[in-house]
């Protein structure tokens, strides 16, 4: 194996990058949820739509701070293993990240604060508005990365100054570097793909205590609500990824080619593969099902355009075929189940059966990997399809490399990282879980005003659901 | 004043927030293991435990600014130091997810190793911040190719270690002030003993410091003769050390904390000064130093930089004031509690 310290920091950046990814996804989903659910609380006063609110405030915080902690990782290693790149792209990729820092993690982390540690110490309202603000927070650096990605897939408002090893990018025009042709679409795909993926991760959750006759009224909303969000999301998910395919073949003819594996330029329409192993080396999609034309009619919106295919791109510039291609079609089909899967559950939700419905409630308990597998699977396309460049066009990979590091130092690291990082992946999942199987404080389902003031009042809308003397046990652990 | 120095004026600025606020929180971690018993480590975890994320912040935004403003001098600190930072990320990693992790299950040896795993995280990471100050201020092997060319142990020499301990024992003692504002009872009676002994630690090694600098370190006080008003920040600083005890001996933790705070933005600003023009001292040949100007981005990108830090910064001074307001007070352990 070829343990250079370019394979190896590629290793160690699709490692650590994978495991951040994990991670904001569901922060920036669940905070959009959380605004939806504390606004129907301070809507209606239900203790209900506060209890729901707390509960998933506390998976929201152990997910954000898992997040923090990868995503300081992310910042670091450009400077760390990717000097050049570093130096090349600072001009241009440094004011959005400056950006990121100032409007989105202040934002995100001041307010969070009172998010989580705030209930007994702020106004019901400012509190609210502190949701709204991290929820906010979480988009904004969306927002930032999406476009410092995007302007390394298609650059845009820049020149390059200098030559050679010494060569970089300087800005030229803001405006057009925010606004490159890809950066708008991208943000979209991405924001929609983490609210599929938060709602499914919901959906999961609540479906499970339903199905154990547990939470049962904060499940069956919390559930609804999550249903909703999925079924637009994952509806609103292929619009968003056509318009941007429309760009990819555009801007990035070599990645569409290698997203579809379209070897040879043909001369009338260019078939969309189903499904396939496409073969490099013998430039020939194996085991494949093609729908005729389909492709240059999603590409150009013209069924007898041909795409330009691999054959017209030098081999030295051609991505990783196989990876680019695979990584794609996952994503597609996965979009694919989510928006059947959400529309039979939206037609029996209409019909008012859903929740006696065990074998789809199952089924939305064991689906909530695949939103992330698609989320993953998404930016796999998007970063494999742009190799060999790091910067489409003028950097490549290979030589964006730090030339004062050396192999056993990035070999080091990586063990480190996986040590960690298998480490910190196990302590989430128990956290989560211990979460999850102590639920949500129960409640009792009538409104604030109704319930005589005070401790007392409190006490006796616990106790008329049974559950006093069982909640009280687990505060009391808690607090020790 | 041109761009350049105004971007170095803002990291500065950035730096002594990040040292000022997240060196309370790396200080409490830090003394962390020094009380017993669940529910006092609870109290002060809990102390910083709204506030250490944000805190946190700061050094990101500061590694952001840098990227952005002196982009070749950010890629060669980060990775000529590679490994230094890939234990700095480790530490900040098992801090973050120590405090998080610790609470949320109930058993002894857990949380245990958690306190620990938080405790040496805390001191690690400061004591790291430390050596990264020592080996700028005294210089570090840059090429003409502006690249490092050195070894990992090649950074732990004598001084950079000092200043590495002096961050340590800084933090501590700010950490502990900071404890003996939140805290009440037998708890904060016995704080105030650490308030006196980490504030002798930090007096003997400010003042070895301080004696190894101008001796062994002839870079840190070049901007000294020209700038010789640089001189009233020295005597700010020594007063503002000098006023830690008097405020603790009048009971004025307030005062004391303000005092340990402007200690640190002397501290900070005497090593802005030791720096200037430079980013990274060359200590094999002057010339090939990474300076605020060779090693800038362009004059566009620092004004377009500008323009976010002003419609920014007063939004982030503005919540980072309601936030401190919000969790004013003293500690009290809630079902929220970490």
């Amino acid at each position: 194996m070829d343990l250079s310290v370019l394979t190896l920091s590629r290793f160690q950046f699709a490692l650590t990058i994978m495991f951040h990814y994990l991670f904001p996804p569901l922060s920036i989903g669940l905070g959009g949820i959380l605004v939806i659910m504390e606004a129907l609380y301070l809507k209606t006063g239900r203790l209900e739509y506060e209890a729901m609110t707390k509960f998933w405030t506390k998976i929201f915080a152990v997910n954000f701070a898992m997040g923090v902690a990868s995503g300081i990782v992310m910042e670091f290693q450009f400077g760390t293993n990717w000097a050049t790149y570093s130096r090349y792209v600072g001009d241009v990729f440094g004011s959005a990240l400056a950006a990121e820092g100032i409007f989105a993690f202040f934002l995100e982390s001041g307010f969070l604060a009172v998010l989580v540690f705030g209930w007994d110490r702020v106004s019901p309202r400012m509190h609210f508005f502190s949701t709204c603000m991290v929820a906010l927070g979480a988009f904004f650096s969306s927002i930032w990365i999406v476009i410092a990605n995007s302007w390394q897939q298609t650059p845009a408002g820049f020149h390059i100054v200098g030559q050679g090893l010494g060569a970089r990018a300087e800005i030229t025009d803001f405006g057009a570097m925010v606004f490159n042709p890809s950066s708008m679409h991208r943000l979209a795909h991405t924001v929609i793909g983490a609210y599929i993926l938060a709602a499914f991760f919901v959906m999961s959750i609540t479906a499970y205590y339903i199905l154990k006759g547990r939470h049962l009224n904060f499940a069956k909303k919390s559930f609804t609500i999550a249903l909703i969000v999925a079924t637009v999301a994952s509806l609103a998910e292929p619009i968003s990824g056509d318009l941007q395919g429309r760009t990819v073949a555009q801007t990035q003819p070599a990645k569409l080619a290698a997203m579809e594996a379209v070897f040879h330029t043909g001369q009338g329409p260019t078939p969309l593969y189903l499904f396939g192993q496409p073969d490099p080396k013998e430039q020939h999609v194996n085991y494949g099902i093609a729908v005729p034309g389909l492709l240059s009619l999603l590409a150009y919106g013209d069924s007898q355009k041909p795409v330009a295919g691999l054959d017209q791109i030098p081999q030295r510039d051609w991505p990783p075929v196989v990876a680019t291609f695979q990584a794609f079609h996952i994503m597609v089909w996965l979009g694919g189940l989510f928006v059947v899967l959400t529309l039979v559950g939206m037609y029996l939700l209409w019909k008012g059966t859903i929740f006696e419905k065990r074998w789809l409630l199952w089924t939305f308990v064991l689906v909530v990997p695949l939103p992330y597998v698609a989320n993953q699977f998404g930016w796999m396309t998007a970063e494999v399809g742009r190799q060999p460049w790091v910067v489409y066009g003028l950097l490549r990979t290979s030589d964006a490399l730090s030339k004062a590091v050396a192999a056993n130092q990035v070999l080091g690291s990586i063990i480190m990282f996986v040590v960690i990082y298998a480490l910190l992946f196990v302590v989430w999942v128990f956290v989560l879980d211990s979460k999850i199987k102590h639920g949500p404080d129960e409640v009792g389902p009538l409104p604030i005003g109704t319930a005589p003031g005070g401790l007392l009042g409190i006490a006796g809308l616990r106790a008329g659901t049974g559950g006093a003397s069982l909640t009280g046990v687990d505060d009391a652990k808690e607090k020790e | 004043m041109d761009l350049n120095i105004l971007w170095f004026i803002l990291l500065g600025v950035l730096l002594a927030g990040y040292a000022i606020l997240d060196g309370f929180d790396l200080g409490v971690g830090i003394v962390h293991l020094a009380v017993k018993g669940d529910k006092e480590r609870r109290i002060l975890m809990n102390s910083i435990g709204p506030l250490w994320d944000g805190n946190e912040v700061w050094l990101v935004t500061f590694g952001g600014a840098l990227f952005a403003a002196f982009p070749i001098a950010y890629a060669t600190a980060f990775s000529g130091f590679y490994t230094a930072f890939m234990a700095l990320l480790f530490a900040l990693i098992f801090r973050a997810v120590s405090m998080e992790f610790r609470s949320k299950h109930d058993s002894p040896s857990w949380r245990s190793f958690w306190d620990v795993s938080f405790s040496l995280a805390s001191g690690v990471a400061t004591l790291l911040f430390g050596v990264a100050v020592g080996n700028a201020m005294s210089g570090m092997p840059i090429g003409a190719d502006m690249e490092y060319h050195g070894a990992f142990l090649d950074l732990l020499h004598p001084y950079a270690l000092l200043v590495g301990v002096l961050a340590v024992a800084t933090f501590a003692m700010h950490g502990s002030i900071y404890l003996y504002l939140k805290t009440e009872g037998d708890l904060q009676q016995r704080i105030h003993g650490w308030m006196w002994r980490t504030f002798g630690i930090f007096l003997v090694l400010y003042i070895l410091t301080t004696m190894f600098t101008l001796v062994a370190v002839p870079l840190a006080t070049r901007n000294f003769h020209d700038h010789p008003w640089v001189w009233i920040v020295v005597v700010l600083n020594v007063l503002a050390v000098a006023n830690i005890p008097r405020a603790i001996f009048l009971g004025r933790p307030g005062y004391a904390f303000l005092s340990s705070c402007a200690t640190i933005a002397a501290l900070t600003f005497l090593f802005g000064v030791a720096l200037f023009p430079d980013l990274i001292h060359s200590s094999l040949n002057p010339d090939w130093s990474l300076t605020v100007y060779n090693a800038s981005s362009s004059h566009k990108t620092l004004a377009i930089m500008g323009t976010i830090a002003a419609l920014g910064m007063p939004f982030v001074l503005a919540y980072t004031s309601v936030v401190y307001w919000v969790f004013r007070g003293k500690v009290q352990l809630s079902t929220l509690s970490y």
